[in-house]
């Protein structure tokens, strides 16, 4: 099931994988991506910390890990053309897959309904 | 990502306000103002059909304001304008506009802005000035300190300002302004477009061909509506000027231009001729030196063998790793589809192909000078 932060993060969590990149809304927020940098594989994230960064013409904006883990896979097409962000931002546009260090942890994001009335 | 610190002090709003939310634009907070930083296509397709045609932006949150000697006479308000800036203004000639900067008494930046002489000859004795809006208020209140006795400066908030830029802007303009061809880069006139009094100077700050057109707030939806009537000019926002700016390699006050920097640092010096360089502005030794000699510092641009953008606040490094500068304008551009930033350094590192080390967020990345405009000025001169 899709679950999102605050941060306009999503995520999306199978057995203890979670496949995570931003929102439609943070994409729409952006606009036009030129840039994007995701973290190395094997890297070992902290909850809140900058796992990613997307760069707009304007701004470059950190994407905040929602859960403690390590990297397993990142989406190196995106990287290579970050407007796959803006066109399917919770598609192809997803950015990396963190191994779930405490499934525990999971608990506490928001559901869509929630998601929306935030940004609502 | 972190949420946008929204101001909490109320945000003023220009009179194409609506107009702006109509066309669907992104408004936000700038310089006091809510303003549309981008329309629904998005600040690249901006920023490219700005070079390929002609755009339409909003800018009446930048100051207009006029210095008039009560003598009536160019000589008496060009002189006191001459005490504060260090441009020629006594030699302009009716119709003519000029680039130059508000100085501080360290021959710092206070402000950059125009300067224009109206052609008509009622108005003689009168200069009209555009400033940046986040110091319009501190460069007024600086003029009028500082003006001496028998002239004044009259801030003009019931105008609004509208520039109209891109290759296309001047066959757009002729037939509903047929007084529009026959002014060249940085020439001025008053005129009438769509039954609207106006006064039109060929100006910009894209690079490219184009024009300001300051019209009375009451009629600026009719101006706004009247230009995009032509398919050719499309609303752009903040956002495309700024990087359009970037592209041209023109300063941008608070990143480039601060009360620190001097016109000679910040490249402008062409813009101070020969007749003022004896003296006569704020700073005049500092300035005066640093042009015979050099300065402790000189603006660059900067490209990037990676992909990645550097922007403000980045700090550079010479190649023997000694930190040297700091970038204060990093961006991508959308006509050259690479990162660019506008840098301090010191004059030794300035000349192009200088290799230089860039840090974003702690990485090292390769970085060269080359030389400005990124993107060439293609202004129709005379």
């Amino acid at each position: 099931m899709l679950k999102y932060t605050e941060e306009h993060e999503w995520l999306n969590v199978e057995g203890d994988i979670a496949t995570i990149g931003i929102t439609q809304h943070a994409a729409t927020q952006l606009g036009d991506l030129v840039f994007v940098e995701l973290p190395k594989i094997g890297a070992s994230l902290k909850k809140g910390a900058a796992a990613a960064v997307v760069e707009s013409v304007k701004t470059a904006s950190d994407v905040y890990a929602p859960l403690d883990g390590s990297v397993v896979e990142i989406n190196q097409p995106v990287a290579d053309d970050p407007t796959i962000i803006s066109a399917d931002p919770l598609g192809r546009g997803w950015l990396y897959k963190l191994r779930v260090a405490n499934l525990a942890d999971l608990d506490g994001f928001l559901d869509e309904a929630a998601y929306a009335n935030l940004i609502a | 990502m972190s949420a946008d610190e929204l101001s909490k002090s109320p945000l003023k709003r220009t009179p194409l306000y609506d107009a702006h939310v109509e066309a669907g634009a992104r408004m936000v907070p700038f310089a006091g103002y809510e303003m549309p930083v981008q329309y629904s296509l998005g600040i690249i397709a901006e920023h490219t059909w700005t070079r390929n045609h002609a755009s339409l932006f909003d800018i009446s949150h930048m100051g207009q304001a006029v210095v008039t000697a009560a003598d009536g006479k160019h000589e008496t308000v060009a002189r006191a304008l001459e005490a504060l800036v260090p441009a020629d203004i006594v030699e302009l000639v009716p119709g003519q506009q000029r680039y130059s900067q508000l100085l501080n008494a360290s021959g710092g930046v206070i402000d950059d802005l125009m300067v224009t002489r109206p052609e008509e000859s009622d108005e003689s004795g009168r200069l009209i000035l555009v400033l940046n809006a986040s110091r319009k208020d501190i460069d007024i209140e600086h003029i009028a300190r500082q003006l001496c006795e028998g002239t004044r400066i009259e801030s003009c908030p019931d105008l609004a300002l509208l520039a109209l830029q891109g290759p296309k802007s001047g066959d757009v303009l002729e037939p509903i302004c047929p007084d529009s061809r026959k002014l060249a880069f940085m020439q001025a006139t008053r005129t009438q477009i769509a039954g609207c009094d106006c006064f039109v100077s060929r100006s910009g700050y894209t690079g490219e061909d184009g024009f300001e057109i300051s019209v009375g707030a009451s009629d600026a939806v009719t101006l706004w509506r009247a230009l995009l009537a032509n398919d050719e000019v499309r609303p752009c926002g903040l956002g495309a000027r700024d990087s359009l700016r970037l592209e041209a390699g023109l300063c941008l006050y608070g990143h480039e231009l601060d009360e620190t920097i001097s016109p000679v640092e910040a490249g402008l010096t062409w813009s101070i001729p020969k007749r003022r360089r004896t003296g006569g502005f704020p700073g005049a030794e500092r300035i005066l030196g640093e042009i015979s000699a050099s300065p402790a510092r000189t603006r660059v641009g900067l490209h990037f063998i990676g992909r990645a953008p550097a922007r403000e606040g980045a700090k550079i490094l010479s190649k023997m790793g000694d930190e040297i500068g700091v970038v204060t304008s990093g961006g991508y551009s959308p006509t050259l589809k690479q990162p660019i930033a506008l840098a301090y350094v010191p004059p030794e590192y300035a000349s192009a192909d200088t290799p230089l080390t860039v840090i974003v967020r702690g990485e090292p990345l390769d970085a060269k000078v080359v030389p400005l405009p990124f993107v060439p000025h293609r202004y129709r001169r005379a």
